[in-house]
């Protein structure tokens, strides 16, 4: 049956609402800081091992990402792919159900607009305040570098920091969607929150249930076969996506992101780092698997709200 | 359709998983009136108000709120309509004028017409004073009258409003009944649902009787108390004087007369027989008191219900 007028009037109202509801909220901040004080740490680290352990390297500025102090183990990446979830999910783990249960939603719900606009309004009001996060902590992270490292990044890395940026935010967008598709199906935040942190504590420990899996549930016993089946796996989780992604652009030596055959290896230059575009390919599936997820839950939560009854 | 009325419904049904809790409905209400749907809780009324607002979708029958149709035009109907839910809620951190404020924008009210309507409505409903306080801070009555102020800021031709006087204390229950008043007297139309039956008597002009998805009575509460327990009327009466019960008895539209003590009587009738009551008194005796009433939609809803649940023990 078609509706009159357009599904997305209201939209900026709500989006507008919603930022200014999360830029001044406590929890915000809380996170905010969280992340501040843990990325410093982190890229600290990695300009003291930097300092102390590269004398030359094409793609110095790159490693401020990914190296850490042998005595501080995670990297910022690593960081950023346990952080991110944790933030996403605290930004949306009330956003559905608070509006039920203030009972605010059907006075919101009776002015002249769609649920759509309610629904889209909150998912973009939080991936554009996740947005607002990454952006400035990324900036921080470059400003620290060229004030610690005292050297200018190249073209080429901006180009690479800044595509690694991009995915991070689609990787919260991911958590973003997970977190509100459960803040609308369980009518309770407590629940949504410990289902979301639950996910989010399989994703940690999937890489090393993923092979256990693989061998337990594998008909064959051929190793090639078990190997596939566990990167097949271990994929299925947002972080291993995310950081197969960040190895290949954050790296640019890195040549593949699967096993590979010795024969596959024959001529190449080990260690020569490939072009920004190759490095791209190499880990284009990711990043299309990481958008499609974020797409795909926003969708299943868009159906089940449409559905859902708005008395409280 | 008649051209007065602002909403009509139709058949209106509303199946959850195969199981019907709105079963056909039919009603309508005129431009200007205070429509009450009253009912035990779960009843279909709520059901019935998110159909007519297009928050719910209708399995079968037809609406038409304003001349469009709720399921295809919602926000035709949405624009014209205000909603005051059941314990209506609010964003608690933020003010009063905020609320609305947001609310405003979602309307596409310009932002000076917007602070204009704002500050009036907030005046008209009494919480003028307390604007820029957080909703936090207000009472279930001062929430409920803001709710009022949202409509009111709407310029809404049709207000619906769900239990709006629910735990609500007398004084705010009063307060809030004039606001409904005013409503009326600004021309908008009121639909309002309750099952608190003594303040809904004293504004509606008629009432729908709703009963396990079906509207089991309707019209004025005099033509309910025609319909349920037989008469219209309560006439009160002291007088002194001879024979004065036997003449009573006698007059047209009288259907029984009570001697309820030495000089007391009670008359049941269908319309209001002060004045032939008078005469007959003034024949031969002298008046002392005479007092009419309507019975109480209280006594209507109570028989009405004995009835039906009398009806079902004997099948």
């Amino acid at each position: 049956m078609q509706r009159e007028g357009s599904a997305l009037h209201g939209l900026g109202v709500v989006i507008l609402k919603e930022l200014s509801d999360h830029l001044t909220s406590t929890r915000m901040r809380v996170l905010e800081w969280l992340v501040v004080v843990v990325g410093i740490l982190a890229v600290y680290g990695a300009i003291q091992q930097i300092k102390d352990t590269t004398a030359e390297d094409p793609f110095l500025f790159l490693k401020l990402f990914t190296t850490s102090r042998e005595s501080v183990p995670f990297t910022f990446v690593a960081l950023l792919s346990i952080l991110v979830p944790v933030i996403s999910v605290g930004m949306a783990f009330d956003s559905v159900n608070g509006e039920h249960n203030r009972r605010t939603l059907s006075r919101i719900l009776s002015q002249p607009i769609y649920r759509d606009a309610l629904l889209f309004g909150k998912f973009l009001a939080g991936l554009f305040t996740l947005s607002v996060s990454l952006i400035a902590l990324w900036l921080l992270v470059i400003g620290l570098g060229l004030f610690l490292l005292g050297l200018p990044p190249s073209g080429e890395e901006l180009t690479r920091a800044f595509i690694f940026l991009l995915v991070t935010i689609a990787y919260a967008g991911v958590w973003l969607a997970l977190a509100m598709l459960f803040s609308i199906i369980f009518r309770s935040p407590a629940t949504v929150a410990l289902v979301s942190l639950g996910l989010w504590f399989l994703t940690l420990i999937w890489p090393m249930l993923a092979p256990a899996i693989a061998i337990a549930f594998t008909p064959s016993s051929d190793e090639e076969t078990l190997i596939l089946a566990a990167q097949y796996l271990s994929r299925l989780s947002p972080s291993t996506l995310y950081g197969e992604v960040v190895l290949a652009v954050l790296n640019p030596t890195t040549r593949s992101l699967g096993p590979m055959y010795l024969s596959q290896l024959q001529g190449a230059v080990l260690g020569a780092p490939m072009p920004l575009g190759e490095s791209l390919i190499i880990a284009w599936p990711q990043i299309v698997g990481l958008i499609a997820s974020t797409i795909l839950l926003f969708v299943l939560g868009y159906v089940i709200f449409q559905r859902q009854e708005v008395r409280a | 359709m008649s051209a007065d009325n602002v909403i009509e419904a139709q058949g209106l049904t509303k199946r959850y998983n195969g199981v019907a809790v709105v079963k056909g409905i039919s009603f309508s209400v005129a431009r200007g009136e205070i429509f009450g749907l009253l009912g035990p809780n779960g009843a279909g009324k709520t059901t019935t108000i998110l159909m007519l607002l297009g928050l719910s979708d209708i399995s079968e029958g037809q609406a038409r709120v304003l001349g469009h149709d709720p399921e295809r035009e919602p926000l035709a109907v949405k624009r014209l309509v205000g909603y005051l839910p059941d314990q209506v809620g609010f964003y608690d951190n933020l003010t009063a004028s905020d609320n609305l404020r947001y609310t405003a924008r979602l309307m596409g009210l310009e932002r000076d017409e917007r602070e204009e309507k704002i500050a009036s409505s907030l005046d008209h409903v009494g919480l003028g004073d307390v604007a820029d306080r957080p909703v936090d801070t207000f009472s279930r009555g001062m929430r409920q009258r803001l709710g009022l102020a949202e409509i009111l800021m709407k310029e809404a031709q049709i207000a619906i409003l769900d239990e709006p006087t629910s735990g609500l204390d007398p004084q705010a229950t009063a307060e809030l009944l004039q606001i409904i008043r005013n409503l009326k007297n600004r021309k908008v139309s009121v639909l309002l649902s309750s099952h608190l039956l003594d303040r809904v008597q004293s504004i509606c002009d008629r009432v729908a009787l709703f009963n396990e998805g079906n509207i089991a009575l309707l019209g004025t509460v005099g033509e309910l108390g025609r319909q349920v327990l037989g008469v219209g009327y309560y006439v009160d009466l002291e007088a002194e004087g001879q024979g004065i019960a036997e003449k009573l008895r006698a007059l047209p539209g009288v259907k029984s007369v009570e001697v309820a003590g030495a000089n007391h009587v009670r008359i049941y009738a269908e319309r209001d027989v002060r004045p032939e009551a008078a005469a007959v008194v003034a024949a031969g005796g002298r008046l002392l008191r005479l007092s009419v009433e309507t019975p109480s939609l209280e006594m209507i809803y109570t028989r009405y219900f004995e009835n039906v649940s009398g009806g079902r023990h004997a099948a």
